[in-house]
C-alpha cells in the first residue's frame, strides 16, 4: 500500500479550496531534466576556459592559532605558479555574510593575517597552471604558528576565562542589535508554575552535533577577466545575489563591473549559501588576468565547508497529572563555529518556533548563538528549526513515559488547535497536527484509545485557550538585555548548575503587580518591550478539558489500531477562517 | 613541459590527447577532449558521480590514470542519446523523476547502463547493487531504482 | 635499468608532480620499487590515484607493472595462490575462489571492484582492508617479488614501516565448505565503508571446532588476529553455550580506533554481538 500524501492532503482540504489544478498534485516533468540525463546541464565547472588556473588555500592545521610568519617563498618558485595571495592582497579583508541587510558586525577574513579560529581557515592562496602544482607549492608554504588555546564547546565558550574566539564578538556570543545576547520569548510565568506542587516537573537535555550538507557537487567558482572592465564568474551558490554582493564588498568594486552566472547547482541543502570562492577567484582573476578556478576537493567540502551547527537545548515542562504541559522551559546554545555567517538568523528562527505546535499556556525561552574554534556553520534544510524539534519531540516522548501516557496521544491532548494563542501572540489556524496523528497512528497499525481518537483541531480551540496570559518580565519591563561586562553565564534553574544570568532578574513574586504585554505591539524576542497599559487580567490560563476521562485511558485502549469513523475533513466554518481566508491567506503555517 | 601521448575511444570516435604524467582519466575527459557528461565529485572513488565504462565495464574515471585506457573504448553518458533519440534509461529517469540535482545522473546512468548490458532483466537486489557506488543526495533512490527496472523491461519489449 | 621500460611520462623541471613508470614484468618493477625511495606501486589505482589527485608529497615516482602473471588463479593442493593483481570482479567470476566472492562482493561498488585488487587491499589503510581480514583468516602467506614468503601477519605488522616490497601473490588455505564465514558491518545500507568486519575460517572435527582462525578488520590499525576468540573455540561446539566464553573474549587485547564512522568504545561494545550473530548463523 503506497501512502499518497497528494490525495490525503486534497481530501481534508476539500472544502477549503480547490485542489483539482493542472499542475499542483500531478506528476510533473522538472522543465531541467533532459539536460540532466543527457548529462549537458552546465554546472559551474563545466564551463571550459582557454588558460584556466587552477587555486588552491593553505589552511590552518590548528583549532586556533596566531600566525607568526608566513614563507612563501619557496612555493613562489615552483613549477606553475602564478601568483601567490595573501590577506594583503583583498581590498577589504572583512566581512559577515548578513552585513548586506545591515544585520551583524564584520568578522570574518576572505584570507587570515593575524590569527585562525577554525581547522582549515585560509591564511594564503596559490595560482597555478594546474591544480597539482598549486597542491604541490601549498605543500611548500611554511607557516609559523603560535598555538592558542581553542573552546571547542558552546557552554564552555561562556564560561569565565574562556577564550575568545572572534574579536568583533569578546563575549564569544553574538550580540542582537549591539544589545541583546541572546533571543527572548517570554509568555505567561512559567515560574510561577514550575512552584506549584500538584505538577510533575520533567527535565531533558538534548544535543545535536554538526551535520554536513555533503552535495554531491563540492562548492567552487570559475572567474574571468570579460569585456568591458568586468568579470563573469560561473558559480554553484545556492545564493548568487549575495554571492555577488560579499565579492563586491570584499573586493571593493562596484557590483556592475561582475557577471555572476549561477543557478545549475549540483546539490546546495544550505551548504552553499555563505560560499566564499567566488571573492577569491573573481580576486585571482583580477591579479593574474586570467581564468581562475577555486574549488573544494571532497577533503575541503567536508573540513571547512559550513555544516549546520551544533546545538544544546535544555527543556524543563511542568506537566499535569492528565499529561497537559502547562509550562515549558528552554534554554538553547547555537554552535555557530568561528564565524557568525548564518546562525544569528538561525537562532532566531529556532526562537520563533517554540514552543513547537503544542498550545502551552507559560512558555520561557533564551536561545543564544555562541562562538567557539569549530567550523563555521551555516544553513541547513529545516535550518534553525530542525535541532530543537528533535529536542522537543524527544522530549515529548519523555513526558510520556514520566506521566505513562501514551507518546501519540500526548501529542494529541497538546496539539494547537484552530483558534488557540501561540506564543508568539499569534492564533493558530489551519491546525491539523491532531489529525496528522490520527493517520500516522492508523498508518503504523498504533491503537489510540478514546478520547483522543475523537479529538480535532476544529473543536475546542480558542475561547479561553486564546487568551494572552500576564507574562512576567523583568524589572524594568523589558525582556532583553545588554551585553555583560562579565561573561555570559548559563542562566537557572534547569539542570546544568548555573548562576543566573547578570542581567535578567527572574520574575518579581506573585502578589507584586507585573506589567502586560500588549499583543499588538508585542515583538515577542529580543526587543525591548513597551510597556503597555495596565489591562485587567487575563483569564486562568487555560480552561479545564472539557468531559475528559480520568487517565486511567491506557486500560481503555482498543485492541484494533485506531481508525477514524469518517475522513476528517474542514468546513468554512472553523473558527479563524474568515479572519485569516482569503484568496492568498491559506498558507499553511 | 612534455606529456604523454594517449589514443583512445571515446564514444565510438577516435581521440588522441596528450596527457600530463599521473593524470586521471575524469580530467582527461573534462580538460581534455571536452567531455564534461562525468563529473567530479571526490577524487576518491567515494560518490561514483565519475563513473564511465572502460572496455564495457563500469570505472571511475578519477581513479583510473588516464594513460592506462590507451587503445580501448570509453564510454561516457554523452553516448547514451543519438541526438533527439534517448536511451530507455534517460526516458525513464525523465518519467519516474530519478533526477533533481542532476550532478549524480551522468554516473548514475552509466552504472545502471554496465548492469543492464550484462544483466537485461535485474531484480531489484541487483539494481540496488549495481548503483550502490553512486551517491544521489537529493532523490532517496527510490526513483532511481524504479527508472532502471523501468528501463529495463522497455529495452527488452526494444529487443523483442 | 629501464631496459624493460615500456614508456616513462615525466614533466621537464626541477621539480615534477609525479612520473609514471610501466614495466612489463613483476621483476623489473619490483627493482624499480626498491630504487630511490620515492617510489608507490600502483595497482588498481583505488589507493594511489587517490593519493595522487590529493597531491600526496610522500612519493614522486609511480610503478605499476603489466605482468600477466600477476593476475593469475592457481590451485595447489589444500591451498590457492591469487596473484596479487587479481580484481574483486575477478575474485567474484572466479571458480576456483567462490568462497572468496561473497568477500568480494563486499568491497566498494561495482566500478571499484574493477579495479581493486587482492594485493592493494593489503594495503588498504584503516578502515579498509576487509578482504584482508577474510585472507588473514584462511592462513594467508604471501609472496614476494623474488620469491620470498612469509605470513600475510607479518607483512601486515611490518606495513607502516618504510617502503614495502612488491607481493606477487597471496596463498590461503581453501575452506571445507561451510567452514568459512564473513560478515561486514556497515552503517550505510546496502553498503559503506567498515565500523567492522569479522572473518571465521571454523573448521571441526566431530561436531567440536579444532584449529578456528578469525581475524577482524577495522578493529585496529591494520586487519588483525584474534587469538584469545580463537583458543575459547578450540574443542567447543558452535551453539549459544559453546561460544559463549568465545564472545567474552571478543576484543581480548584490542584497541579498537575512532574515527568518523564509530568510537573504539562503540567497536568494543558491538564486537561481541557480530562475533555471535556470524557463529551461530543470526541474521544480522
Amino acid at each position: 500500500m503506497t501512502i499518497n500524501t497528494v490525495e490525503m492532503r486534497k481530501e481534508y482540504f476539500r472544502d477549503e479550496r480547490d485542489d483539482s489544478l493542472n499542475e499542483v498534485g500531478q506528476p510533473t516533468r522538472r522543465q531541467d531534466i533532459l539536460g540532466h540525463v543527457t548529462g549537458r546541464s552546465r554546472f559551474y565547472d563545466d564551463h571550459a576556459f582557454d588558460g584556466l588556473l587552477h587555486m588552491r588555500c593553505v589552511r590552518s592545521p590548528h583549532h586556533h592559532a596566531r600566525i607568526r610568519r608566513i614563507d612563501t617563498s619557496r612555493a613562489e618558485g615552483m613549477p606553475g605558479v602564478r601568483r601567490v595571495v595573501l590577506a594583503a592582497d583583498v581590498p577589504r579583508n572583512l566581512n559577515t555574510l548578513l552585513s548586506l541587510i545591515n544585520f551583524g558586525r564584520d568578522d570574518e577574513p576572505l584570507i587570515a593575517h593575524a590569527k585562525t579560529a577554525y581547522i582549515g581557515e585560509p591564511v594564503a592562496a596559490i595560482i597555478a597552471e594546474t591544480e597539482g602544482q598549486a597542491r604541490d607549492a601549498v605543500a611548500a608554504v611554511r607557516v609559523d604558528w603560535e598555538e592558542l588555546p581553542a573552546v571547542l564547546d558552546a557552554e564552555e565558550a561562556l564560561a569565565p576565562g574562556a577564550p575568545v574566539v572572534n574579536e568583533a564578538w569578546p563575549h564569544n556570543v553574538f550580540e542582537y542589535h549591539d544589545k541583546y545576547t541572546h533571543q527572548k520569548l517570554r509568555f505567561g510565568d512559567v515560574e510561577s508554575i514550575f512552584r506549584r506542587n500538584d505538577l510533575r516537573v520533567v527535565e531533558g537535555r538534548y544535543q545535536m552535533s554538526p551535520i554536513e550538507q555533503a552535495p554531491t557537487e563540492t562548492c567552487g567558482a570559475i572567474a574571468a577577466p570579460e569585456t568591458n572592465d568586468r568579470y563573469v564568474c560561473h558559480t554553484a551558490t545556492q545564493a548568487l545575489f549575495f554571492s555577488l554582493g560579499t565579492t563586491a564588498k570584499l573586493l571593493d568594486l562596484p557590483s556592475s563591473r561582475l557577471h555572476f552566472i549561477g543557478g545549475t547547482v549540483g546539490g546546495g541543502f544550505g551548504g552553499k549559501v555563505d560560499s566564499l570562492h567566488e571573492p577569491l577567484a573573481v580576486l585571482g582573476a583580477m591579479l593574474t588576468g586570467r581564468p581562475v578556478k577555486c574549488m573544494w576537493d571532497r577533503a575541503e567540502e567536508m573540513q571547512v565547508g559550513a555544516p549546520r551547527g551544533a546545538e544544546r537545548w535544555y527543556l524543563k515542562d511542568a506537566v499535569a497529572a492528565d499529561g497537559r504541559i502547562l509550562a515549558r522551559q528552554f534554554r538553547g546554545y547555537f554552535d555557530c563555529g568561528a564565524y557568525t555567517r548564518l546562525s544569528s538568523y538561525a537562532v532566531q528562527k529556532a526562537t520563533a518556533h517554540l514552543p513547537g505546535p503544542y498550545t502551552i499556556p507559560n512558555v520561557h525561552a533564551d536561545t543564544y548563538c555562541v562562538f567557539t574554534n569549530r567550523t563555521p556553520a551555516t544553513a541547513m534544510r529545516g535550518f534553525g528549526v530542525t535541532g530543537v524539534d528533535f529536542a522537543i519531540e524527544c522530549h515529548m516522548d519523555k513526558v510520556a513515559e514520566e506521566v505513562g501516557m501514551d507518546p501519540i496521544e500526548l501529542r494529541i491532548l497538546n496539539a494547537y488547535r484552530d483558534g488557540d494563542m501561540k506564543a508568539h501572540r499569534r492564533l493558530a489556524k489551519n491546525c491539523a497536527l491532531i489529525e496528522c496523528c490520527h493517520v500516522a497512528a492508523e498508518k503504523a497499525g498504533w491503537p489510540l484509545a478514546e478520547p483522543y481518537r475523537s479529538m480535532s483541531s476544529l473543536r475546542d480551540g480558542g475561547g479561553e485557550r486564546a487568551a494572552i496570559p500576564q507574562t512576567a518580565t523583568d524589572e524594568d519591563g523589558r525582556v532583553g538585555s545588554a551585553p555583560p561586562k562579565t561573561p555570559i553565564r548559563p542562566t537557572s534553574p534547569l539542570p546544568r548548575p548555573a548562576a543566573p544570568m547578570p542581567s535578567v532578574r527572574p520574575a518579581p513574586p506573585v502578589a507584586k503587580p507585573r506589567p502586560v504585554l500588549d499583543p499588538a505591539q508585542q515583538d515577542a524576542y529580543g526587543q525591548p518591550i513597551r510597556e503597555a497599559p495596565k489591562a485587567p487580567l487575563p483569564p486562568s490560563p487555560r480552561p479545564e478539558p472539557v468531559a475528559r476521562p480520568e487517565p486511567s485511558l491506557q486500560a481503555a485502549k482498543p485492541a484494533e489500531p485506531y481508525k477514524s469513523a469518517e475522513p476528517f475533513s474542514r468546513g468554512t466554518k472553523r473558527p479563524g477562517s474568515g479572519r485569516f481566508g482569503g484568496l492568498s491567506g491559506m498558507r499553511r503555517r | 613541459m612534455s606529456k604523454t601521448p594517449l589514443q583512445f575511444r571515446l564514444n565510438g570516435a577516435e581521440k588522441a590527447v596528450f596527457v600530463e604524467a599521473g593524470s586521471n582519466l575524469l580530467d582527461v575527459l573534462r580538460r581534455g577532449v571536452g567531455d564534461m557528461t562525468p563529473k567530479y565529485g571526490c577524487g576518491q572513488g567515494a560518490c561514483g558521480t565519475c563513473t564511465v565504462l572502460v572496455e564495457g565495464r563500469p570505472r571511475l574515471a578519477c581513479l583510473t590514470l588516464a594513460e592506462t585506457v590507451s587503445g580501448q573504448h570509453v564510454e561516457t553518458a554523452a553516448s547514451l542519446s543519438d541526438g533527439p533519440d534517448l536511451d530507455p534509461l534517460q526516458d525513464c529517469f525523465m518519467e519516474h523523476f530519478a533526477a533533481q540535482c542532476g550532478y549524480c545522473t551522468p554516473g548514475m546512468l552509466m552504472a545502471a547502463k554496465a548492469l543492464l548490458d550484462r544483466h537485461p532483466a535485474p531484480s531489484r537486489e541487483q539494481v540496488v547493487e549495481a548503483i550502490s557506488g553512486n551517491i544521489c543526495r537529493c532523490t532517496g533512490y527510490e526513483p532511481i531504482i524504479t527508472a532502471i527496472l523501468d528501463a529495463a523491461t522497455r529495452r527488452g519489449r526494444r529487443a523483442g | 635499468m629501464r631496459s624493460g621500460c615500456i614508456w616513462v611520462s615525466r614533466h621537464d623541471g626541477a621539480v615534477m608532480a609525479v612520473t609514471v613508470e610501466t614495466y612489463a614484468t613483476a621483476e623489473e618493477a619490483g627493482r624499480a620499487l626498491r630504487t630511490g625511495g620515492d617510489a608507490r606501486y600502483l595497482g588498481g589505482g583505488t589507493i594511489v590515484m587517490r593519493a595522487i589527485n590529493y597531491g600526496d608529497q610522500s612519493f614522486r615516482r609511480v610503478v605499476r607493472a603489466t605482468d600477466p602473471a600477476l593476475r593469475q588463479v592457481r590451485a595447489q593442493g589444500a591451498r590457492v595462490e591469487i596473484g596479487s593483481g587479481v580484481t574483486m570482479a575477478e575474485v567474484i567470476d572466479s571458480r576456483e575462489l567462490a568462497f572468496l566472492a561473497p568477500v568480494a562482493r563486499w568491497i566498494g561498488g561495482p566500478a571499484v571492484r574493477e579495479v581493486a585488487t587482492v594485493g592493494g587491499n593489503l594495503f588498504a589503510e584503516h578502515p579498509y582492508g576487509d578482504f584482508a581480514a577474510a585472507l588473514l583468516a584462511l592462513d594467508a602467506v604471501v609472496t614476494e617479488v623474488g620469491g620470498a614468503t612469509r605470513p600475510l601477519e607479518a607483512l601486515l605488522s611490518a606495513r607502516t614501516r618504510g617502503t614495502q616490497p612488491l607481493i606477487t601473490a597471496v596463498s590461503v588455505m581453501r575452506p571445507e565448505a561451510g567452514a568459512f564465514r564473513f560478515a561486514k558491518v556497515s552503517r550505510v545500507k546496502p553498503k559503506g565503508v567498515s565500523v567492522m568486519s569479522i572473518a571465521a575460517w571454523l573448521p571441526q572435527q566431530g561436531g567440536r571446532i579444532s584449529g578456528a582462525r578469525i581475524a577482524y578488520g577495522a578493529m585496529a590499525a591494520t586487519p588483525i588476529r584474534t587469538m584469545g576468540v580463537e583458543r575459547a573455540l578450540e574443542g567447543k561446539t558452535l551453539d549459544a553455550a559453546g561460544i559463549a566464553p568465545a564472545l567474552s573474549a571478543a576484543t581480548d587485547g584490542l584497541q579498537p580506533p575512532s574515527d568518523a564512522l564509530a568510537s573504539g568504545w562503540y567497536r568494543r561494545e558491538v564486537a561481541p554481538v557480530h562475533l555471535r550473530r556470524l557463529l551461530l548463523g543470526e541474521a544480522a
